[in-house]
């Protein structure tokens, strides 16, 4: 009983997160400024999930040396960069994993 | 004006390619809930009334590790935290739409549909271009869904080796493509990966996610200060 308990907790705090600025902001809150600085948004977000997942072990340790995460990232990002392209992008950085994981 | 579904159809295409990294999370999230000792009936519930990748994942490690349910949830929360920032941006193209609509939409309000749509609704104007983020998230719903409900079925089968985990990473990473190109994103995007590596052992209940944003968003908040004062 306490897992679906746990479940539903976990499904409202997810929710309201979502919901609640949705819900509360109004458009004449927003002057170019605040909107200028939230197109940073992406920017500042995504590489709290990027940089543990691949600079950290499953520990939380620091993993530089031999580390084939940091490899194959490298290859995506240049791919992305040269092709502007989100799938090109995510294929060269799995293969170039793959390739450096069973080679 | 285009039709509604046209826009909806145009948010499915327009978020396919993101669509490819999900499926080995969602295998992986129901392999691993299967492992740990949750019910088909209960990981298949996790997906539908959470319906977040990080949220889930990190659930199931803190569960397995015999963490307490307020840890969870709070870090869950903390995880989630970054909706506020999405729900921000967004809420300005939705603020005239009736309440049940807004209702709807956040559950549709994930990464994937978010960063698609968002770069639709700046360029366009028409009244309903949130059916963009509904086809966005409603297509990202069939398949978190039905890889979910795979995973449950192939059990242990997947080897673990194959390392689809990283697929986590590159997913974000791809979403980021663009900001490669601009200095002041590229200073954004390190120093809110530095702060999040610092802060992941040290900051409590995973709350480095938010704190590395709202550094990077500080960092960002600076930088274009600085720039507006020498144009």
């Amino acid at each position: 009983m306490s897992d679906w308990l746990l479940i539903i907790y976990c499904g409202v705090i997810t929710y309201l997160t979502r919901f609640s600025m949705i819900a509360i902001l109004k458009k004449e809150m927003f002057n170019n400024r605040i909107r200028e600085v939230l197109s940073y948004v992406p920017s500042a977000i995504f590489p709290a999930i990027i940089f543990p997942a691949i600079f950290l072990d499953n520990s939380g340790s620091f993993h530089f040396e031999d580390n084939p995460k940091i490899l194959a990232s490298i290859v995506a990002i240049i791919i992305g960069v040269i092709s502007n392209n989100i799938l090109a992008t995510i294929i060269s950085g799995l293969t170039a994993y793959w390739f450096l994981i069973f080679i | 004006m285009r039709g509604n579904f046209k826009i909806f159809l145009k948010g499915i295409i327009d978020v396919s390619p993101l669509m490819i990294p999900v499926v080995p999370f969602g295998l992986i999230f129901g392999i691993l809930s299967i492992d740990i000792g949750f019910s088909p009936l209960a990981t298949m519930a996790m997906s539908l009334i959470i319906f977040g990748g990080a949220s889930q994942i990190i659930l199931l490690q803190l569960f397995s590790g015999g963490a307490s349910t307020l840890v969870i949830v709070s870090s869950v929360g903390a995880v989630n935290s970054r909706h506020l920032l999405y729900g921000a941006v967004v809420s300005e193209h939705l603020s005239d739409l009736k309440l049940i609509w807004k209702i709807i939409i956040s559950y549709f309000l994930i990464d994937q549909a978010f960063a698609v749509s968002n770069k639709y609704f700046q360029k366009s104007n028409e009244k309903n271009k949130y059916f963009h983020l509904i086809g966005g998230g409603f297509t990202c719903w069939i398949i978190w869904q039905s890889t979910t409900f795979l995973g449950i079925i192939l059990g242990s089968a997947i080897p673990e080796k194959l390392g689809l985990s990283f697929a986590v990473p590159l997913t974000f990473l791809a979403i980021l493509v663009n900001d490669f190109r601009k200095l002041i994103n590229v200073i954004v995007i390190v120093v809110s990966g530095l702060v999040a590596l610092i802060g992941y052992n040290y900051i409590p209940y995973k709350a480095y996610v938010i704190v590395a944003a709202l550094v990077g968003l500080l960092t960002a908040l600076i930088l274009t200060k600085i720039k507006k004062n020498y144009e």
